[in-house]
């Protein structure tokens, strides 16, 4: 390790250099962290001021001048085209969030706590189906919802997002359920406590934090995914993502309304990351496999 | 103790979700991939009992050297190439974050959370609003007007030119040589640990490959009759960034994560034999690092395989400079009603991303259950 290190004689001679060139170190670093934020905080900057312009007031070549005066036009539009398409993220985003960690709940507990034959081979061939391009099963998923007449409408994209959904939420609790020491359920056993027993009493009160990741990470995925929202829903039930995707998708559109109706899309999301940022990461981190 | 029963009861519980992912991921892809190896498409393929016929790997045979789907290969070229710039300019950017937000700091929390932030967006929120920003005479190109410079003329998602070009036709060579090449090295290595066995396994058959494309003529084996310029669509790059904004905060995260988990004493030591704080960085910090690079490989790697919706909300679906296979499955399938075709293009995808995920599901999995 000391390759090329010349020795540090002189040490005290130094001590004031070595002071100055650390204080000039932090300003830099300071100085090249402020940039780097500015950078990332441009395209927000930018959102919230064309949002906030008057339809006839934006022009490319001021882009990046404040809106004056203020208007709330671009919000009272977006509001009012995309409150249903809200109202339809909404109820599909909790639905298949709650489903879809109550099952993953279970699976995680039959997996960590139980043994099956073939586990083995189970888990990675579950956890395989949260890779997939979902390209890949979407001409017979199509053909399918039609079948059984789900096709268009919320409860389809239900069942989509819970089927789909059940990898990841495994995977997480299945991870979270195998740091409960199996001595605990042992002796609940010998209590006389059997499958749901020690479920109820042993691993559900001991799962709140499993189940804030889970469900942060779930409502962020199925409230942002666009692929099936827009091959599977019809309009009447079309998700935000797909609103908004089509209002850019046309050209002569005025810009405060994406950007206002971007920022309504961005809104629960982002609210969620600022105030709970710690279990966001959390469920992020597991999403790589490394819970 | 646990009886029989329970574990019956377990098993039952288990069964559902089983059956649903067996149907819906193994059964559909199956069912793609049948499709995939028919005629099914146009005409009536929207009645309910289609008449189809098995044509076998006549939808591929096409994608990959059909006159009529010089777009396909002009997509798998653009989603290579997003790839690699993408995955590397997240590496890079996220291990530059990370390092200068790993030493003691006012407002790390503050810092980290601007970077991370994008990641809790919908890849449409961030189409949308980049979309705006490189509109070709506002956003990003007036910003050096605001310092006295001149605009920039750059056309972010619509510019038609095209660098690093190749013909097409020299892609099935130049792929078997890298893998003979490749082969032929892992051999060499192999011989030099004194693992003979394995060098000659490695080594002649590398040798071999590599002999045939260069003495053969693989310019005939594309199966196209003419030379089918192929490269990397400058219009990608408002796309790339786009992209590593929304994404570069992951790898953040990761690298943080990665380098707090180094002891302090291993710090410490270096310092004691009188390390510089960039040589403890070179030497010690960053080659514990290179586990978490591969996992961001994969991961940032399949994402971008993948992608379809940033596409789709920055240029629209129709944009064919900034398009990939997954966009134009969607087209193929959804709006042409070809679905034999989109079936195979799926098809593809999912062999390529499954070339990326299952060793790393495998290894992932495995050294899990060593620890």
């Amino acid at each position: 390790m000391s390759r090329g290190v010349p020795p540090s004689t002189n040490l005290a001679a130094n001590l004031g250099e070595a002071r100055r060139v650390r204080r000039a170190g932090r300003v830099a670093l300071y100085g090249v962290l402020v940039l780097l934020a500015i950078i990332y905080l441009m395209p927000v900057y930018m959102a919230i001021i064309t949002s906030l312009k008057d339809p006839a007031a934006i022009r490319l070549s001021t882009a990046w001048e404040l809106p004056d005066p203020v208007s709330w036009e671009g919000y009272r539009t977006a509001l009012r085209e995309f409150a249903p398409k809200l109202r339809n993220s909404f109820v599909l985003a909790v639905s298949a969030t709650l489903l879809s960690a109550l099952l993953g709940s279970m699976n995680g507990y039959v997996l960590s706590k139980w043994r099956l034959p073939g586990e083995r081979y189970i888990f990675p061939l579950i956890v395989f189906g949260m890779f997939i391009p979902y390209q890949s099963i979407l001409i017979p998923l199509f053909q399918f919802l039609r079948s059984i007449n789900l096709y268009g409408g919320i409860p389809g994209l239900v069942l989509v997002h819970v089927v789909y959904g059940l990898p990841i939420t495994t995977l997480l609790f299945r991870n979270f359920y195998a740091e409960i020491p199996d001595e605990m359920i042992q002796a609940s056993s010998i209590d006389g406590a059997g499958f749901f027993g020690i479920y109820r009493w042993i691993i559900l009160p001991l799962s709140v934090p499993a189940f804030v990741v889970v469900i942060i990470w779930q409502f962020t995925q199925i409230w942002n995914e666009f692929l099936f929202a827009v091959t599977l829903a019809q309009p009447g039930s079309q998700p935000i993502t797909v609103a908004l995707a089509n209002l850019a998708g046309g050209n002569a559109v005025q810009w405060n309304m994406p950007m206002a109706g971007s920022i309504l899309a961005a809104l629960p999301t982002v609210l969620i990351y600022i105030f709970l940022g710690r279990y966001f990461i959390r469920g992020m981190l597991a999403g790589s496999l490394k819970g | 103790m646990r009886t029989g029963k329970d574990r019956l009861l377990a098993g039952l519980m288990l069964a559902p979700s089983l059956i649903l992912l067996a149907i819906f991921v193994y059964g559909f892809i199956g069912q793609t991939i049948s499709v995939s190896l028919t005629d099914w498409g146009q005409g009536a393929s929207l009645a309910v009992r289609p008449e189809v016929h098995f044509v076998g790997l006549e939808n591929y045979r096409q994608l990959f050297t059909g006159i009529l789907d010089i777009r396909f290969r002009q997509d798998l070229v653009n989603m290579v190439f997003f790839t690699l710039f993408f995955v590397v300019l997240c590496l890079g950017v996220g291990l530059l974050l990370a390092s200068l937000l790993d030493r003691p700091l006012k407002g790390e929390g503050f810092f980290r959370t601007v970077f991370l932030f994008p990641m809790a967006l919908s890849f449409v929120v961030t189409g949308t609003i980049w979309r705006w920003m490189l509109q070709p005479r506002g956003g990003v190109n007036v910003l050096p007007t605001l310092v006295g410079l001149p605009r920039l003329e750059f056309l972010w998602t619509t510019s038609r030119d095209q660098v690093l070009q190749f013909n097409w036709q020299w892609v099935p060579g130049a792929l078997l040589l890298t893998a003979g090449l490749v082969l032929f090295l892992l051999g060499i290595r192999a011989w030099r640990r004194g693992e003979r066995r394995r060098a000659g396994l490695l080594a002649f058959p590398g040798a071999v490959v590599s002999l045939i494309v260069v003495l053969g003529n693989p310019g005939g084996w594309s199966g196209l009759p003419f030379a089918e310029p192929h490269g990397f669509n400058l219009a990608m790059i408002g796309i790339v960034l786009a992209a590593a904004w929304q994404m570069s905060g992951y790898t953040m995260a990761l690298y943080l994560a990665g380098l707090r988990a180094i002891p302090g004493e291993l710090k410490e030591a270096a310092e004691v034999d009188g390390a510089t704080p960039l040589q403890v960085y070179r030497y010690v910090q960053l080659p514990l690092l290179k586990p978490i690079t591969l996992s961001a490989v994969v991961i940032l790697g399949h994402i971008a395989l993948k992608i379809f919706d940033l596409i789709f909300a920055m240029t629209g679906p129709d944009n064919a400079v900034t398009s990939v296979p997954a966009i134009l499955m969607y087209l193929t399938t959804f709006r042409g009603n070809q679905f034999a075709k989109g079936a195979s293009i799926a098809t593809l995808l999912l062999l390529l991303v499954s070339g990326l995920i299952i060793p790393y599901i495998v290894s992932s999995l495995r050294k899990g259950e060593e620890d």
